[in-house]
């Protein structure tokens, strides 16, 4: 184990600002793009369903659309 | 009307996964794999790093920053270089997935060229008493970093996605061609400004434990951007292939869901 | 070899007319070159070491950006008026008539560059030998500027905000031109000679020369498909 003590760990040496800085910053990245795919992929089925839903709705869409379905 | 292209094929063959009907389930599957491999593989690395590997002898603990530092610069420029693969094989084969992939590698690539960035700015200043040395590899990383920006507004900003396609995959190629002439260039213009520039990762004695801890962390980066990418090629897949059969029964099964 | 040759100086010729006939589009671009090499004594000081030391520099980078500026123009008119697609259907090779575009556009953009700049170099007080290896590299660098330039002009044919994606994704790529460029007016100041950084700009000329107008081509067909 190379630290003496959790508040040794915590202050690296006095480089602690740079070193957690450096993780937390990749961390936040890391997390912020994990959410934004997840979002992505439900913005595209809602927006898909929606189109759907707009489609066979719409004036003689709804025969074409179950033209396209079978 | 599309039914017959999309028609599953029962070859045997690695190259069924090239039809994005069979990459989307695969793909899907994959994924958490992938993330739980780099959930593993980055605690060991981070567990190596910060409580195996010893304080560097000349720099202190701040050189602790290289486990993300180095896994992030290896990264982004092994990502770029998979992007111009798969952007040539799009080109030659004329498979809609080649480029598909390498569009949703992008953000990835460029996430990592900016944490590359970021973090050697933030070693820098305890170590060169600034934030940006005009480093040849910082400086590399930065043009690096340009050229992912140009290549995702390049693909946005085209509407029709088979022109977005090929022209992403020609600017990608042409970007692999300039990546090492861009290096070795800003190499040499470093090298007469500034005499013998200051390197990051030539640390005097580099111990096993601390090269290992590097390695796993860049293992745990690669698997996280694979997983990271076929979350988003999945998305990508569904809004191309909102048209066909196969799509309008997966929106069955999710109606609802999501 | 003139048959061959035909189309290359038809398209040549055609392009040069074009260009004399909007002179003034020509003449803006030389002008902007002029303007933004006289703005940096404002912005720097102008003390005379100071200027002598970003002269090549600064002239280099003016240069890059008036290439730049002027880079749009390249398709943009025959992309309207449907000539591109025109020249395209033809049987002749897309590469010939790209070149001979390329050729045009920097004879009428870049060429101008190349002949203002020493007199500009002199309001800097760049000593007199300096000037031949700043032409000399600006008349090497130029065209692997516009080869460069045509590839992403290209790309982003008759798109939305063509202008502001055009400098993201071509600037980049102008960086090792912009280094050996002014690295040969540095090295020569310098005492070091300026060769190697000439012969690294010719052999970028010939590699440019020769991969550059295929792209283009091949941006140009899925622009205009």
């Amino acid at each position: 184990m190379q630290w003496e003590s959790w508040s040794a760990f915590w202050d690296m040496g006095g480089f602690a600002p740079f070193v957690w800085g450096s993780y937390g910053v990749t961390l936040l990245l890391v997390v912020g793009e994990l959410i934004l795919v997840v979002r992505r992929r439900r913005d595209t089925v809602r927006r898909l369903l929606r189109l759907r839903r707009a489609n066979a709705a719409g004036a003689g869409g709804r025969r074409a659309f179950e033209e396209i379905v079978e | 009307m599309m039914k017959d292209m999309h028609k599953p094929e029962r070859s045997k063959s690695l190259f069924r996964f090239a039809a994005p009907q069979m990459f989307y389930p695969l793909a899907g599957r994959l994924a958490p794999w992938f993330a739980g491999i780099a959930a593993i593989l980055a605690a060991i690395g981070l567990w190596l790093g910060f409580f195996v590997a010893p304080t560097d002898a000349t720099q202190g603990d701040v050189y602790r920053v290289i486990y993300i530092h180095v896994a992030a610069a290896w990264m982004s420029m092994f990502v770029y270089m998979v992007m111009a693969f798969w952007s040539f094989v799009g080109l030659v084969m004329n498979t809609r997935l080649s480029f598909i992939m390498s569009q949703a590698l992008a953000p990835t690539g460029a996430m990592f060229c900016f944490v590359a960035l970021l973090t050697g700015s933030l070693w820098g200043k305890p170590t060169w008493g600034a934030y940006w040395v005009w480093d040849a590899r910082l400086t590399s990383q930065l043009l690096l970093l340009f050229l992912y920006l140009g290549f995702m507004a390049l693909t946005r900003a085209i509407e029709d996605p088979r022109r977005a396609d090929k022209a992403g995959a020609i600017i990608a190629l042409v970007g692999a061609v300039n990546v090492p002439i861009i290096y070795f260039s800003v190499k040499w213009w470093n090298t007469l400004h500034q005499g013998a520039s200051v390197s990051l990762d030539k640390a005097p004695s580099m111990a096993t434990t601390m090269l290992t801890g590097m390695l796993v962390m860049a293992l745990a980066a690669w698997a996280y951007t694979i997983a990271v990418t076929f979350w988003r090629v999945r998305s990508l897949i569904l809004e191309r292939e909102r048209h066909t059969d196969w799509v309008a029964a997966e929106l069955n099964a999710l109606e609802g869901k999501i | 070899m003139s048959r061959a040759l035909g189309p290359f100086t038809a398209v040549l010729g055609r392009d040069l007319l074009l260009a004399w006939r909007g002179r003034a589009d020509v003449l803006v671009t030389l002008a902007f070159f002029v303007v933004v090499v006289c703005l940096f004594p404002f912005g720097v000081g102008a003390e005379p070491n100071q200027l002598r030391a970003i002269a090549p520099g600064v002239l280099w980078v003016a240069a890059l950006l008036s290439t730049l500026l002027s880079l749009h123009r390249l398709f943009a008119q025959d992309h309207a008026d449907g000539t591109l697609e025109q020249l395209l259907l033809t049987p002749e090779p897309t590469v010939l008539w790209v070149v001979a575009k390329i050729c045009a556009h920097w004879i009428a953009t870049g060429l101008p560059l190349v002949v203002v700049a020493p007199g500009l170099a002199l309001l800097f007080d760049v000593e007199q030998g300096a000037l031949g290896v700043l032409i000399l590299s600006l008349a090497l660098g130029t065209p692997i500027l516009a080869l460069l330039g045509a590839v992403g002009a290209a790309l982003t044919l008759g798109l939305r905000g063509g202008g502001m994606l055009l400098a993201l994704l071509v600037l980049p790529l102008f960086v090792p031109v912009l280094i050996f460029g002014a690295g040969a007016v540095d090295a020569y100041l310098s005492g070091v000679g300026a060769q190697a950084h000439l012969l690294l700009l010719s052999g970028g000329l010939l590699a440019t020369l020769a991969l550059a107008p295929l792209a283009c081509a091949a941006a140009l067909r899925i622009a205009v498909e």
